[in-house]
C-alpha cells in the first residue's frame, strides 16, 4: 500500500480486483472521481469523469491532476459526503440514490462514503456481480427502515419511489393498499406479513430481467 | 397465615421458577373476576399456567379447563405483543440475513462449508468440532454480542483457509460485506494457512507440489482478470451503449445490442470465406475474361452489376481448376500436373466446404445463444407473483436522464394501475356480447391482413414473371432495380397497414399485441422472400441458361440487401423525424414517437437472411452486411437520440431477445439453409462461369474428390469409408435425430421434476411459517404470564415488606398497582386475596395506608 503519486499502487489495486467484480479500468475510473470531487467541492458534473467517453481519456486526465497534498493514501480516507455522491450523473436520476449510498456507507453516522465504500457500490451494481449479491444489497436497499425485513411500510415507500416524488404521482391509498396486499399474498411464503431476504430473493430468481438492470455503468 | 413469608423470601432467589412456590394466601377461594382477566388478557393460557388460578378453581371455574387450544394470531396482531416478545421476532435468523453482519457471516459459512465439502478436500480434522455446523449457529443472534460474532468470524475464517485459493478468492467476492471486512477476512484467512499448508506439505510426498500449484493457478487467475479487462477494452461502442441504456433503458437497448451480435454473427460468416476462399483466389486471380471491362459508373454500388461482376464479389469469379502456388503454367499452354509438388488447392472443395463449414459453425452458435438466451429468460414459475416482481425489479438503474427518469416513473405507474385494475376486472364477468364482438373484430382483422399478405405475394409473383418475359441486358443497371424497389416498397407499406388495422382489435395484453404485430410482420416477409426463392431457382436458373445464373441471383440478393438499406433510411427520416417535426409544430403534442422496437429488429432480421440467403453466390455479402449493420447503428442512434422516446408499454426485454433469437434461427436461418441445400443438391450450376462449371450440382465436387481419394491409396481410405456409411446412408440421421428428441424429452422431464419438487418447498415453508407462528404465539404467551407473575410477585413483595415482620397485621392493607402496570390491574385485598381493578378504582376505606 502506499505510494505517492495520484494513481493506486499495483499491490492495491490487484487487491481491489480480487475483492470486487470490477476491473482495472473501472477501479481506476473510480480512483479518479474521488480525486477530482475533494478538489471540486461543488461535485460539479462537468468534472466528474464519467461524462467524458474512452477510458484512456479518464486516466491520463488523472495523471494532470495536481499532486500537492493529496497522495493515495489520504485519498482512500478521505470521505466524500452524500451530497457530492448524489450529484454523481449516475446516481442523479434515481429514487433510490440515498438508500443506495446509505446501505454502502460505512461511517457511523451513514452520511459519507470512502473510496472503498464506493468500489463496494460499483462492483454490486457491476456487469458480472452475482445475482445473489445484486438480489441481498436490493433487498437492503428496499428495507427503508433497516430492519431486517420488508413490511408494509417498507413496501409502501418502494413503491412511492417507483412511481415518482410528488403527491399527486402517488397510488391512491386503496390501490397501494391493494397493491401491498398482492405482493404479500405472491411473495411472503410464510405468511408473517413482511418479505424476508430469502423470500425476496426468490421472487427475484424468478424475473429474468432483474441483473440487467440493476445495474449502473460507470 | 404462615405462609406468606417463605414467599416472600423465595422471590429473589429463584424468580424463574414460580411454579413450585407456595401459595401466598390459603383461602381455598380465589375471585372469579381474576380468571375473567386472565382469559382476557392472556392468548393462550397453558396448564402450567399462574398457580394463583389452579387453588381450588377445579370447581369454580370450569370454563379454563380447555384452555390448551391455540389461537392463531395474525400478522396483524403483532402490535398487540409484548417488546421482549417484539424483541426476540426481530433477532431471528431469517429477519436478521438482511441486516446484520454476524448473521450474513454465519450464512457464508454454512455456504463455505456446503462448498468445500462438495470439494470433498478431506481436512476436517485439523478444524475443532465447533466447526462443524450446528444448529448452535442459529441461536447465536439471540444474545448479540461481540464475542458471538467474533466466534462466527473465526469459524468462517477457518473454513475459508480449507478452500483453494480461486474459491476462496470467489467466495470473498460474492460476500455481501463491505471492502474493508473483506480484506480482513482475507489477510485472517491468509496468513493462518500458513501452518496447516506446511503440515500437509511435510506430510505429502511432494512438498513443493502445493506451493507450484497454487503458484499456477494464482498466475493463471492473474492472466485471467488480465485477458478479462483487455477484452473490456475493446468492447465496441461502450460508451454509446451506456448513453442509449441511460437515456431509454433496457428495451431500446436489446434492439442495439441484437445489432451487435448479429455483427458478431456476419463477423464470424466471413473470416473463414476471406481466409479460405476470397483470399486464395485473390491471391491467384483467374484469366481476365474477354471483352472490355465496363467503366465504373457508380450505379453499380446500388445494383452491383457491371464492373462489380467480375469480382471475388461473385461466385463466377471464382475458378473450377486447383491453385497451386508453385506451379507456372507452361509455356507451351499444357496444365501443371496434379502431382506437383505442394498441396494442391481444390477450389471448388475449398468453396463448398468453407460455405458449408461456415454455416455450420453459425448453426452452433446460434442454437447455443438461443439455448444460453432461454435458459436466461425462461424461469420455472415465473409467470406467477407479477406485482411482487413489478414492484422489486422494474426500476432500470442505468437510466441516468432526469427526463427519462420521470417517463420510467409513469412507465412504472401506468404499468402498476393496469395491474391492479386487470385484477379487478378478471374478477368481473365480460358480457357474452362484448365477447362475441371482440372475437368477430379479431378475425376480421387477421383477414384483412392475410389478404394484404396474399395482395403483396401475388404482387411480387406478378411483377417477377413480368421480368422475366421483358429481358433486360446488364447495361440497363437501372431497370435491375424494378423488382428491388417493389419488395421493398411492399415491406415498407405492409407493415403501417398492419398497425392501422391492430389500432381496430383490442388485445388484453401489450406482450399478445407486439407478439400478433411481429407474428403479421414475419408472415409477410417470409412469405415474399419465397416467392422471390422459386423466382430465382424455379425460373431464372431456367430463363438464365446461357448466362451465369449464379452471379444474377447474387446481384438481385445485393440489390435487395442496399435497397433494404436505403428503405431504412427512409423509414427512419420520414416515419422517425419527420413525423416528429409535425407531430410536435402541427399537432403541438408534447410527446414524441416512440421507437418501434419489434419492427426494427424485424428488419434486421429480414437483412440478416438476405445475407444468409446470398452467401454461397456472393461470397463477400456478409462484409456488405457488416458496413450496413455499422452505418445503420449510427444512424439509429442518432436519430433516437434526436426524435424517439422509449416504448409506454412495459416491455420484457429478456423474453423479447430470446423470441428474436429464436426467430432468426427458425424461420430465417432454418429457411436459408434449406435453400442453399436445395441449391446445391438440386440445381445445375451453370456451365459458363464459377467453380462448379463442369459438374451436373455443387454436391458433386465432394464427390468427384472422394472418388478420387479412393484411387489415391490405402492412407486416407477411411475417408470414403466415413462418407459412404455416414454421409450417403440415412441411418446417422436418424440416430443423431432420436438422440435430440432424447435430450429434450429428459430436459422437459427434468423441468417437471424441478416444479414438482419447487411446489413441495413451497408447501414445506408455509408449513415452517405456520410452525414459526405457533411458536411465536407461544413464546409471547410465555412472555406475557412472567411479566404478570412478576408484576404482582413486585405487588405482594412490596406489601409484604411493608408489613410488620411477623404477621399480617392490619385489615385494611389495599395496594392498587393498575395504575402503574396496566398489565397487572391487580388489588390485595386485606386478607391477601387478589382481585380485579375495575376502573374507576373502587372507594375502599383508605387506598394506601402502611
Amino acid at each position: 500500500m502506499g505510494g505517492s503519486g495520484s494513481r493506486l499502487s499495483k499491490e492495491l489495486l490487484a487487491e481491489y480486483q480480487d475483492l470486487t467484480f470490477l476491473t482495472k479500468q473501472e477501479i481506476l475510473l473510480a480512483n479518479c472521481w474521488l480525486l477530482l470531487h475533494p478538489l471540486h467541492p461543488s461535485g460539479s458534473s462537468r468534472a466528474s469523469p464519467s461524462t467524458v467517453p474512452g477510458t484512456q481519456a479518464h486516466r491520463r486526465f488523472c495523471e494532470l491532476l495536481p499532486q500537492e497534498h493529496r497522495s493515495t493514501e489520504e485519498s482512500l480516507h478521505t470521505r466524500v459526503s452524500l451530497e457530492q455522491i448524489l450529484s454523481l450523473p449516475e446516481l442523479k436520476a434515481n429514487p433510490f440514490k440515498e438508500r443506495i449510498c446509505r446501505v454502502f456507507s460505512t461511517s457511523p453516522a451513514r452520511d459519507s462514503l470512502s473510496f472503498e465504500d464506493f468500489l463496494d457500490l460499483l462492483s454490486v451494481f457491476s456487469d458480472t456481480a452475482t445475482p445473489d449479491l445484486k438480489s441481498h444489497y436490493a433487498f437492503r436497499i428496499f428495507d427503508f427502515d433497516d430492519d431486517g425485513t420488508l413490511n408494509r411500510e417498507d413496501l409502501s415507500q418502494l413503491v412511492n419511489c417507483l412511481t415518482g416524488p410528488g403527491e399527486d404521482t402517488q397510488l391512491s391509498a386503496s390501490e397501494m393498499k391493494q397493491l401491498i396486499d398482492n405482493i404479500l399474498e405472491e411473495s411472503d411464503i410464510d405468511r408473517d406479513g413482511t418479505i424476508n431476504l430469502s423470500e425476496f430473493q426468490h421472487v427475484i430468481s424468478r424475473s429474468p430481467d432483474f441483473a440487467s438492470s440493476f445495474k449502473i455503468v460507470l | 397465615m404462615a405462609q406468606p413469608l417463605p414467599f416472600v423470601l423465595n422471590v429473589p432467589e429463584i424468580p424463574e421458577d414460580h411454579d413450585r412456590e407456595p401459595s401466598p394466601y390459603d383461602e381455598s377461594e380465589v375471585h372469579d373476576s381474576f380468571h375473567q382477566l386472565i382469559q382476557e388478557q392472556s392468548q393462550c393460557v397453558a396448564e402450567e399456567g399462574l398457580e394463583l388460578r389452579q387453588r381450588g378453581l377445579g370447581a369454580a371455574a370450569p370454563g379454563t379447563s380447555g384452555s390448551g387450544r391455540q389461537a392463531l394470531v395474525g400478522p396483524e396482531d403483532a402490535a398487540a405483543y409484548s417488546t421482549a416478545t417484539l424483541r426476540i421476532l426481530a433477532s431471528m435468523p431469517s429477519r436478521t440475513i438482511g441486516r446484520s453482519r454476524g448473521a450474513i457471516i454465519s450464512q457464508y459459512y454454512n455456504r463455505t462449508v456446503r462448498l468445500r465439502r462438495r470439494v470433498s478436500r478431506p481436512q476436517l480434522g485439523g478444524v475443532g468440532r465447533s466447526a462443524r455446523p450446528s444448529l448452535r449457529l442459529y441461536d447465536l443472534e439471540l444474545d448479540p454480542a461481540a464475542l458471538e460474532e467474533e466466534e462466527k468470524r473465526s469459524l468462517l475464517v477457518k473454513e475459508l483457509q480449507s478452500l483453494t485459493v480461486a474459491q476462496r478468492g470467489h467466495m470473498l467476492k460474492g460476500m455481501p460485506l463491505g471492502l474493508a471486512e473483506k480484506r480482513s477476512l482475507r489477510e485472517e484467512s491468509r496468513t493462518l494457512t500458513g501452518k496447516p499448508r506446511e503440515r500437509r506439505g511435510r506430510r505429502g510426498l511432494f512438498p513443493c507440489c502445493g506451493w507450484l500449484r497454487d503458484t499456477c493457478v494464482l498466475a493463471l487467475h492473474g492472466l485471467g482478470l488480465w485477458l478479462l479487462a483487455g477484452l473490456h477494452g475493446l468492447k465496441p461502442w461502450r460508451y454509446a451503449l451506456k448513453r442509449i441504456g441511460g437515456q431509454f433503458g433496457s428495451s431500446v437497448l436489446s434492439y442495439f445490442l441484437f445489432l451487435k451480435t448479429l455483427l458478431a454473427f456476419n463477423a464470424l460468416l466471413l473470416l473463414p470465406l476471406l481466409a479460405f476462399v476470397v483470399g486464395v483466389q485473390a491471391a491467384f486471380p483467374p484469366p481476365a475474361s474477354p471483352g472490355p471491362v465496363p467503366a465504373f459508373t457508380g450505379l453499380e454500388l446500388l445494383t452491383g452489376g457491371g464492373r462489380l461482376t467480375h469480382t471475388v464479389m461473385y461466385y463466377g469469379y471464382y475458378s473450377n481448376s486447383t491453385l497451386n502456388p508453385p506451379c507456372v503454367p507452361a509455356p507451351d499452354g499444357g496444365q501443371c500436373g496434379r502431382e506437383t509438388d505442394g498441396l494442391p488447392y481444390n477450389m471448388p472443395l475449398a468453396y463448398l466446404f468453407t460455405v458449408g463449414g461456415a454455416f455450420f459453425i453459425t448453426c452452433i452458435t446460434l442454437v447455443y445463444s438461443m439455448s444460453h438466451s432461454f435458459g436466461e429468460s425462461y424461469r420455472v414459475g415465473s409467470t406467477s407473483g407479477v406485482h411482487a416482481i413489478t414492484v422489486f425489479c422494474s426500476w432500470d438503474h442505468k437510466v441516468t436522464q432526469r427526463r427519462a427518469s420521470r417517463l420510467q416513473h409513469d412507465n412504472i405507474r401506468t404499468h402498476l394501475k393496469e395491474l391492479l385494475a386487470e385484477g379487478q376486472l378478471r374478477q368481473g364477468p365480460r358480457s357474452v356480447c362484448g365477447r362475441l364482438r371482440q372475437v368477430a373484430v379479431l378475425g376480421l382483422v387477421w383477414l384483412l391482413c392475410l389478404a394484404i399478405t396474399l395482395g403483396c405475394t401475388v404482387a411480387v409473383y406478378a411483377f417477377s414473371e413480368l421480368m422475366i418475359q421483358s429481358p433486360v441486358s446488364a447495361e440497363q443497371g437501372g431497370a435491375l432495380l424494378a423488382l428491388p424497389v417493389v419488395v421493398c416498397l411492399l415491406n415498407l407499406g405492409a407493415p403501417y397497414l398492419y398497425r392501422g388495422l391492430a389500432a381496430l382489435e383490442r388485445h388484453d395484453s401489450p406482450v399478445l399485441q407486439v407478439y400478433v404485430a411481429v407474428c403479421r410482420n414475419l408472415i409477410l416477409k417470409m412469405v415474399i422472400l419465397g416467392i422471390l426463392c422459386y423466382h430465382w431457382l424455379g425460373r431464372r436458373v431456367g430463363a438464365l441458361r446461357d448466362q451465369c445464373w449464379e452471379n444474377f441471383v447474387g446481384q438481385e440478393l445485393y440489390r435487395l440487401m442496399v435497397l433494404d438499406f436505403i428503405f431504412i433510411l427512409l423509414d427512419t427520416l420520414f416515419g422517425e423525424l419527420v413525423w416528429r417535426l409535425i407531430s410536435e409544430r402541427k399537432l403541438k403534442r408534447k410527446e414524441k414517437p416512440e421507437f418501434d422496437i419489434a419492427g426494427n429488429v424485424l428488419e434486421l432480421i429480414y437483412g440478416q437472411t438476405l445475407t444468409w440467403l446470398g452467401v454461397l453466390f456472393a461470397p463477400l455479402l456478409p462484409a456488405v452486411q457488416i458496413i450496413k449493420l455499422v452505418f445503420l447503428f449510427y444512424i439509429k442512434k442518432t436519430s433516437l437520440m434526436a426524435n424517439c422516446q422509449a416504448p409506454r408499454r412495459p416491455w420484457l426485454a429478456s423474453h423479447m431477445s430470446t423470441v428474436f433469437i429464436s426467430l432468426l434461427c427458425f424461420p430465417s436461418f432454418l429457411g436459408a439453409a434449406v435453400f442453399l441445400c436445395y441449391a446445391v443438391w438440386q440445381v445445375k450450376p451453370s456451365s459458363t462461369c464459377g467453380p462448379f462449371r463442369t459438374l451436373d450440382t455443387m454436391y458433386e465436387a465432394g464427390k468427384v474428390w472422394v472418388r478420387r481419394l479412393e484411387k489415391a491409396g490405402p492412407r486416407v481410405s477411411w475417408l470414403p469409408w466415413v462418407h459412404r456409411y455416414l454421409v450417403e446412408n440415412t441411418f446417422p440421421v436418424y440416430l443423431v435425430s432420436a438422440l435430440l428428441l432424447a435430450v429434450i424429452y429428459l430436459n422437459i422431464q427434468v423441468v417437471k421434476g424441478q416444479r414438482k419438487v419447487i411446489c413441495l418447498l413451497r408447501e414445506q415453508i408455509s408449513n415452517e411459517g405456520e410452525d414459526k407462528i405457533f411458536l411465536i404465539n407461544k413464546l409471547h404467551s410465555v412472555y406475557e404470564k412472567k411479566e404478570r407473575s412478576r408484576c404482582c410477585r413486585d405487588v405482594l413483595k412490596s406489601a409484604a415488606s411493608h408489613l410488620p415482620s411477623s404477621r399480617f397485621q392490619t385489615p385494611s392493607l389495599l395496594l392498587y398497582c393498575g395504575h402503574q402496570d396496566p398489565r397487572c390491574p391487580l388489588l390485595v385485598t386485606p386478607d391477601l386475596g387478589l382481585r380485579r381493578v375495575t376502573h374507576p378504582v373502587p372507594s375502599f376505606p383508605q387506598p394506601v395506608k402502611i
